[in-house]
């Protein structure tokens, strides 16, 4: 235990009286840290002075069972396992890792049912994200509201691969299953729903007077700061930095689809404030709409098992693959020593450098605010630990 | 009924007895009922169903099982805490929380005690409620209970300058504090209720009086002492069993004290909105009712509509938004009657 420092502070009436700072800590068991994330909050009063994350209660040794899997494929609903909220994501950025490693070439169809799946992810993910956001800030219905829309997206997912939450649906060269009859159908009366219910999102959360009084100006993260920490995904882009991997290192077939990145504009305080990132996602949640139903109109008919390999035994070497996940750049460096394991596989972990800026973000800030920069960079803690 | 009673009791401790229990005869049932209610609004504000099995239909039941539960539990007191003040502080404010009720007009024979400085009086009881939370959070001994207790206290303590003044507006056109009167003054059709008087100052009046009353009862968008996913549950965090019951059965029983005080000095009380419609004794506790649980359900929509404030901003709320207005509104009422 260190020796907090004291300081002498002058009372009203003049007197000197000795004040001592307090460390709060907050989680892993809180409503808000999103969790088991724990912050030791150094205060004075309300105001926060320091703040000093402690990660690794769901440490699950991700990157050490990959290494003792017999087989390349088995690695897959480990990787589900990452970013609970956004599996599809997770799954697709290996994938591609595994794909590039053996130099497989995916059939069309595969590539359209992926871009498919992880756009909706994203959709899904944005809308917890956003949810409990709510939820830190005090209001309870969006949460419900956005919840409503989700379990729509996983009723799309579930007639698709049986699953709701960690999916196992692509595989290494494929997917596991191709789309249920009547999937495209579905899909697109979603995306028409959807759209007018972003506006209903805005009218009740995003322009609440008392909602822009929480989050604008609060935990303000300028461009250069977010780049110096390796900031990614709606965090970075929050901040006004125009970077999306889809559009920046293209991957799959995204340069096929019209789509804008949304970044930060600080039209409620400054640029890369807590209401900045949330409307990120808010915009995002349009863009992606966008790219599903082009997806959808696009997609060619054809076979999605027939290039999953048989036997998986990549030739010696490493390789690299960055994609963008709903919460920033995820990316699988797997290293092959050519037997049927993989010898190594280290996750970038994009939640875990965003909310290495916290305590950059959050010095002077109230207690309740902690609340609303914590939620603002939406973390999963099973991606932090892996 | 004072009257009536003495005739049927004879004796003056039996009568008081009787007088001081009978709101309770109305809070008990409306804890039940609200409880209740608030699931059920908030679920369907919310899209949901709410509770739907217990007891069969619509799960009319589930306060009552849930009031079993309590009954049932633990009573958990921290071993670091404070014993003595961590068992009185929820009694203290439910005492704290009953007390007003002493002088709401339920009717226009029944009111608990008549005196002439009932609305002083209210506003001065209901303080109470600083001391027993202030005593739950520094009891608990816990960090997050002590942020609790002590954003409460400054909260209701802010927050009583602009509940006064706005009351005070009512006052200079009444002349007394004493509420039947008050009530009595507002006989008639609808347009004789206060808030139609001297427009728009007394409307304003009571605006600032709804909006302060709710951060008195600290319900959202002033829930700060509590704030759910800020301070775990503030300074209830460490209180289980019949202990946490009182506190939320106090957080209703405020609610509803609110809402009464303002159905009374600003909406007629038990006056029927229609003349002499369906007014009388017995209609009176039901119009006095209607108004008062209206208001309760509106401090419910407003509770699952709006996010939280933070506490620099209630602050500034009360200090620099209601308490001005609230002066403006008597400077405009005195000058009014000046004229």
């Amino acid at each position: 235990m260190t020796e907090l420092p004291t300081t002498q502070t002058k009372t009203s009436t003049g007197r000197s009286v000795r004040t001592e700072e307090m460390v709060l800590n907050m989680g892993p068991q809180h409503p808000s840290t999103h969790g088991v994330l724990r912050l030791e909050l150094v205060v004075d009063g309300e105001i926060v002075i320091d703040v000093i994350p402690h990660i690794g209660y769901l440490h699950r040794c991700f990157e050490k069972h990959a290494e003792k899997m017999t087989n390349y494929q088995q690695v897959i609903p480990y990787v589900d396992r990452m970013d609970y909220c956004a599996a599809m994501n997770m799954d697709f950025g290996y994938v591609l890792a595994v794909e590039k490693l053996l130099g497989i070439k995916v059939p069309e169809r595969v590539e359209y049912i992926r871009v498919i799946m992880a756009e909706l992810q994203r959709i899904a993910s944005h809308l917890i994200a956003a949810g409990t956001y709510g939820l830190d800030i005090g209001a309870f219905t969006p949460f419900l509201y956005m919840f409503r829309d989700r379990e729509r997206i996983l009723d799309l997912f579930e007639m698709t691969c049986g699953a709701r939450l960690l999916y196992n649906y692509m595989w290494i060269g494929g997917l596991s299953h191709d789309l249920s009859p009547g999937f495209i159908d579905k899909a697109k009366d979603f995306c028409k729903y959807f759209r007018p219910k972003i506006k209903e999102y805005n009218d009740l959360l995003s322009y609440n007077e008392i909602f822009i009084k929480r989050t604008a100006n609060v935990g303000v993260l300028p461009a250069d700061v977010a780049i110096a920490y390796a900031c990614s995904g709606p965090v970075l882009r929050g901040s006004g930095v125009n970077f999306d991997l889809r559009r920046d290192d293209p991957y799959s077939i995204y340069h096929r689809f019209e789509w804008e990145p949304q970044v930060g504009m600080g039209e409620m305080g400054k640029v890369g404030d807590c209401w900045d990132r949330y409307m990120v996602r808010i915009r995002e949640m349009e863009q992606s709409t966008n790219i599903v139903e082009q997806a959808l109109n696009q997609i060619p008919d054809g076979e999605v098992t027939s290039a999953i390999p048989k036997r998986i035994r990549p030739n010696p070497g490493d390789v690299y693959v960055r994609t963008e996940s709903a919460r920033g750049e995820i990316g699988f460096y797997v290293v092959s020593d050519g037997s049927g394991s993989p010898y190594r596989v280290k996750g970038r972990s994009p939640c875990f450098v965003n909310l290495s800026v916290i305590p950059e973000i959050s010095r002077g800030h109230m207690i309740a605010d902690i609340v609303a920069i914590a939620g603002s960079l939406d973390i999963v803690l099973g991606e932090v630990d892996r | 009924m004072e009257q009536l009673l003495r005739n049927i009791l004879d004796h003056d401790i039996f009568v008081y007895g009787v007088m001081a229990i009978v709101p309770l005869v109305w809070i008990i049932p409306y804890a039940l009922v609200v409880i209740y209610l608030e699931r059920k609004v908030s679920a369907h504000m919310q899209d949901r169903l709410g509770p739907m099995r217990t007891g069969g239909w619509h799960g009319w039941a589930q306060t009552i099982a849930d009031m079993l539960k309590l009954l049932q539990k633990e009573d958990i007191i921290p071993s670091a805490a404070d014993r003595k003040l961590h068992t009185l502080a929820p009694y203290l404010m439910f005492i704290g929380a009953y007390t007003v009720y002493a002088v709401i007009p339920f009717s226009s024979s029944y009111v608990g005690s008549n005196i002439n400085i009932g609305l002083f009086y209210i506003i001065a009881v209901s303080s109470i409620t600083v001391v027993a939370i202030l005593m739950a959070g520094w009891s608990s001994n816990n960090k997050w209970s002590l942020f609790g207790a002590m954003r409460s206290v400054a909260q209701i303590v802010s927050y009583e300058i602009p509940t006064v003044l706005a009351i005070l507006a009512v006052v200079m056109i009444a002349g007394t504090l004493n509420l039947q009167e008050i009530n009595q003054m507002q006989t008639g059709w609808f347009w004789n209720w206060f808030i139609f008087k001297k427009f728009p100052f007394i409307f304003v009046a009571f605006v600032i009086y709804f909006v302060a009353s709710l951060a008195e009862t600290n319900r959202t968008p002033f829930d700060i002492p509590e704030a759910e996913s800020e301070l775990v549950a503030g300074y209830i965090t460490e209180y289980s069993g019949m202990k946490f019951a009182m506190f939320m059965l106090a957080e209703f029983v405020n609610m509803f004290a609110v809402s009464a005080i303002a159905a009374t000095i600003f909406f007629g009380g038990w006056n029927s909105p229609f003349g002499g419609f369906l007014s009388g004794p017995i209609w009176g506790v039901f119009w006095f009712l209607t108004k008062g649980m209206f208001f309760v359900f509106i401090q419910m929509w407003l509770r699952w509509t709006l996010p939280r404030l933070r506490v620099d901003q209630l602050m500034y709320v009360s200090w620099k938004v209601l308490t001005p207005w609230a002066f403006a509104c008597i400077i405009g009422v005195g000058l009014w009657m000046m004229l």
